[in-house]
């Protein structure tokens, strides 16, 4: 890192340095942009958005700005939310394949239902600047369930060029009752479900005081969180494909009726839409699954988003075991093929004000933020973007990325690697030279 | 076959017209002309792919990207008999009696080619049973061909044409060895058995692997490879053996006939296609000079992450880097990966070929290569729109050897063309209709004109739009 310190000070200078809120009050406007609000209403053209220090305090066709106001000119330009990432393991891997440099799963250390992404976490970890000065700027991260339902808490980050990551820790407690979880509660659905009644009915022991508290089944640690999930204290987000799958944790809330579920992956979702809208249960669903990769994906199509959306479903997009730690760029392209699938005969999809929602505004709302991130509206945080060109398009980018109000700084080390070949090789010194 | 004398060094011209006349009468022991079974029209297991009835098409008023470069406004496409029999302006004379598709607002490309897939041999369902892409019992399999792993009712078949327009594809063994056996290049076209697929005249590739893969996997069996080293070792000691026995058979010496001898005489004959899976820079300049040392040519490196660090080496080479568009990070060779790579790789005037390697991203190869050109723009490199076009269709087909049968819009080539709704490069363009050999295969308005595996028959989502 020390070597990476003085090599690119642009990069990592603000992280070392700052905090995630401005040094000192400012109010900054971006003026003249097409401004996309996030909850799903029609783009405002020549709009501004008024800000002031984390906040935005305004937006509209006719905002006042104040005099002594910093302006940023966007005409023409897209202004959005700053995309989150619906579902990820962002800042938990660096490299997949490196252990030391991944902290995804704890399933192996004895614990499960209380392991904290937190503590995994590394804001220093490069796909944050990557997935950044592509215009995310707030991630879902979960943790693996590995060798239990459990896999630990899940947590809210901002991906602000700043030692500060975390925007709500404990959001959530990641389980696994799909295959996944099947094959960690000792091969089968009725292994996933004993367990997960097993572990409540003892963490309700522990809460109780009871003598016969079984710590062999579930330690005090993994006890405390179940409690706060049973009490709907902490959401509970539930992996799940497959419909049947689908309706049995959707049936957890007749038994547990404080749980407060909220559904990710669901890739046959539009087969039980009714019966998920029923339950007010929101969905974090993958976009474009549309293979049998197992026996409770087999009625995976692109069309389950805009059909469970259509159908009442509270729906985001999430990217769970889709490259989730380093390529949360996709989010506006699999938004934008939603939005394609409208101009296939038969399928459903979204529309663009649609799509624009399901990555910025339908995703905070889930995770408890909703009015305060993924949307353009005063009182919200200013997690801002400013695009080249229609957002959800391959051929647009990310131009300026506002972070809790502070402007982030748009380089990676990918650019720089890219700046160190794409010149010509002048041969008077080695390319390692340039920097 | 006119692609793999141009692959061929020099040096093995001779070798490789005395090849062809060495067929021994001498039983099963004997040599089993190992340049014949390389060349698909006489090899075992061959293509029984005939095309499907089609019907004298034309499409207007389109915007036509021809696949080398080349893009038509308002143009006029006409296929008939399989072939494409004209392009042009809106000039183009057509016969008046043939179906005619106005293409208004449309686009037409030659069909979506990836060379790097493996559908069929890791197809869905993902279960063990469907684990066939890697014989990891051996670190050089030269002798598996992956056509005998295909599955053809993998329902990634069908996903690939109906999103992506994928009408051509190279299935490859995995990396897992470093000679991990022959690939097998297919028409995308459904079929009860493989050799329904088998694109009829594609010379065979072999797929060999540099670095990680293989020397994790054999060395975590306590055997060589477990270092890098040793897999340049233990390829080279391999060609030796290769050399040894293409010698014998070129002096028309018996010979035990040997599968995985074959395929590699084949290789050093010219007539079978190194596809060489390959990350790191300094890796893959190594591999150049193996090839080299013992006389073969590698035809594309695959993944080839770092490509972008020797582009004039791979100019100069004349070696194509079949690569993704933005993958980066999932192990250790893949740490340096860009998503400029394609970018320098075009400034630097090498081929660039965009590939899957996924079940998912083959149906969006377009929007990948997509990527490649909007990272490109953003680094100030404007490559064209036709010329994006080309790296996964000219491009892929020359790597493949297919060139001169597909992956353009030429009169006399094959007509495999794909009608989009929208500018193939725009995240908003699905395909409209797919040709294979001028055989409407595909059709979004037509809900019978879209293949259902006979896994997904009976089943959840069968026949849905996915």
């Amino acid at each position: 890192m020390r070597h990476f310190a003085k090599r690119a000070p642009k990069i990592f200078a603000a992280l070392l340095l700052t905090v995630s809120a401005p040094a000192m009050a400012e109010t900054v406007a971006i003026m003249g942009g097409t401004v996309v609000v996030g909850d799903g209403s029609a783009p405002m053209e020549g709009a501004t958005v008024l800000i002031r220090d984390e906040t935005i305090v305004a937006v509209g066709a006719n905002v006042a700005v104040p005099a002594d106001a910093r302006v940023i000119r966007a005409d023409g330009q897209f202004v959005t939310p700053g995309i989150v990432a619906g579902f990820s393991r962002l800042g938990l891997i660096e490299v997949d394949a490196v252990a030391g440099s991944n902290d995804a799963t704890g399933g192996r250390s004895g614990f499960s239902a209380s392991l904290d992404v937190a503590y995994g976490i590394d804001p220093s970890r490069n796909p944050i600047a990557i997935n950044r000065s592509a215009g995310i700027t707030r991630a879902v991260v979960a943790p693996n369930a590995s060798n239990d339902i459990f896999g630990g808490l899940g947590a809210v980050i901002d991906l602000g060029s700043d030692a500060s990551p975390i925007t709500k820790r404990r959001a959530f407690l990641f389980v696994d009752m799909g295959e996944g979880g099947a094959n960690a509660a000792g091969g089968s659905r009725m292994g996933s479900h004993a367990l997960l009644r097993a572990k409540f009915r003892e963490a309700q022991d522990y809460a109780d005081g009871e003598d016969d508290f079984d710590d062999g089944l579930l330690r005090v640690e993994d006890a405390r969180v179940l409690i706060s999930a049973m009490n709907g204290d902490i959401p509970m987000m539930v992996h799940v494909e497959g419909a049947t799958d689908i309706r049995q944790v959707l049936a957890l809330k007749s038994e547990y009726p404080k749980l407060k579920l909220i559904l990710v992956g669901v890739s046959e979702g539009w087969m039980v839409a009714p019966e998920i809208a029923a339950a007010n249960v929101p969905v974090i669903a993958s976009a474009l699954n549309d293979l049998p990769v197992n026996f409770a994906m087999r009625g995976a199509t692109q069309s389950n988003i805009g059909r469970m959306k259509d159908a009442g479903v509270i729906v985001a997009i999430g990217m769970i075991d889709d490259r989730d730690a380093h390529q949360l760029r996709y989010t506006p392209q699999y938004a934008g093929n939603l939005v394609a699938l409208g101009r296939v005969p038969g399928a459903t999809g979204l529309t663009w004000d649609e799509g624009m929602a399901a990555i910025t505004s339908v995703p905070a709302t889930i995770m408890g933020h909703g009015g305060k991130m993924g949307v353009l509206k005063a009182g919200a945080r200013a997690d801002i973007v400013i695009w080249t060109g229609d957002p959800l398009e391959i051929s647009s980018t990310a131009e300026y990325v506002m972070i809790g109000g502070v402007e982030q700084p748009m380089g990676n080390r990918q650019e720089r690697l890219r700046d160190r070949y794409l010149a010509d090789d002048d041969g008077a010194l080695p390319r390692a030279y340039r920097h | 076959m006119r692609k793999t004398a141009r692959f061929a060094l020099p040096v093995l011209a001779a070798a490789l017209a005395s090849c062809t006349g060495t067929t021994g009468g001498q039983g099963a022991s004997s040599n089993a002309a190992t340049p014949a079974a390389a060349k698909t029209a006489d090899a075992p297991y061959a293509s029984t792919y005939k095309a499907y009835p089609g019907m004298a098409t034309a499409i207007t008023n389109v915007t036509l990207f021809d696949g080398e470069g080349g893009k038509i406004e308002n143009a006029t496409l006409f296929m008939s008999d399989g072939k494409i029999t004209s392009v042009g302006g809106p000039e183009t004379p057509i016969p008046a009696d043939i179906a005619v598709i106005d293409g208004t607002g449309k686009f037409v490309t030659p069909g979506i080619i990836d060379i790097h897939s493996h559908l069929g041999d890791y197809p869905t369902p993902s279960v063990a049973a469907h684990d066939d892409g890697n014989e990891a019992t051996d670190p050089t399999t030269p002798e598996v061909w992956a056509e005998h792993s295909v599955w053809p009712q993998d329902p990634g078949f069908s996903r690939a044409m109906a999103n992506g327009g994928i009408t051509a594809l190279q299935v490859l063994p995995g990396s897992a060895n470093l000679m991990g056996g022959r690939s097998v290049t297919l028409k995308n076209v459904p079929a009860t058995t493989v050799q329904g697929m088998k694109f009829p005249g594609a010379p065979y590739g072999l797929k060999m692997a540099c670095g990680e893969n293989p020397k994790r996997v054999y060395g975590s069996k306590g055997r060589m490879p477990s270092t890098r080293m040793g897999n340049l070792a233990v390829n080279r000691q391999t060609w030796i053996a290769a050399q040894e026995y293409k010698r014998k058979l070129d002096a028309g010496e018996r010979v035990t006939r040997d599968l995985g001898m074959e395929t590699l005489a084949g290789v050093l004959s010219g007539d079978i296609l190194i596809h060489n899976h390959c990350y790191r820079a300094d890796e893959m300049a190594i591999v150049i000079d193996m090839g080299k040392e013992f006389g073969y040519k590698v035809t594309a490196f695959h993944h080839a992450v770092e490509a972008y660090k020797i582009g004039d080496m791979l100019a100069r080479e004349g070696v194509c880097s079949a690569i993704w568009a933005d993958w980066y990070g999932f192990k250790m060779e893949a740490y340096d990966a860009i998503p400029e790579n394609a970018a320098i790789l075009h400034k630097r005037g090498a081929c660039v070929v965009i590939h899957s390697d996924d079940e998912n991203q083959i149906q969006r190869l377009n929007q990948e290569a997509a990527k490649a050109q909007a990272d490109a723009r953003r680094a100030g490199v404007d490559i064209p729109d036709a010329t994006v076009i080309s790296w996964i269709t000219f491009n892929a087909a020359k790597a493949m050897g297919i060139d001169g049968m597909t992956g353009s819009l030429k009169p006399g080539k094959m007509a495999d063309v794909v009608l989009w709704n929208g500018n193939p490069l725009s995240v908003y363009a699905r395909p409209d209709r797919v040709w294979v050999d001028g055989a409407l295969l595909f059709d979004a308005n037509d809900p019978k004109r879209r293949p259902v595996s006979d896994f997904e028959l009976g089943q959840p989502g069968e026949g849905d739009v996915k």
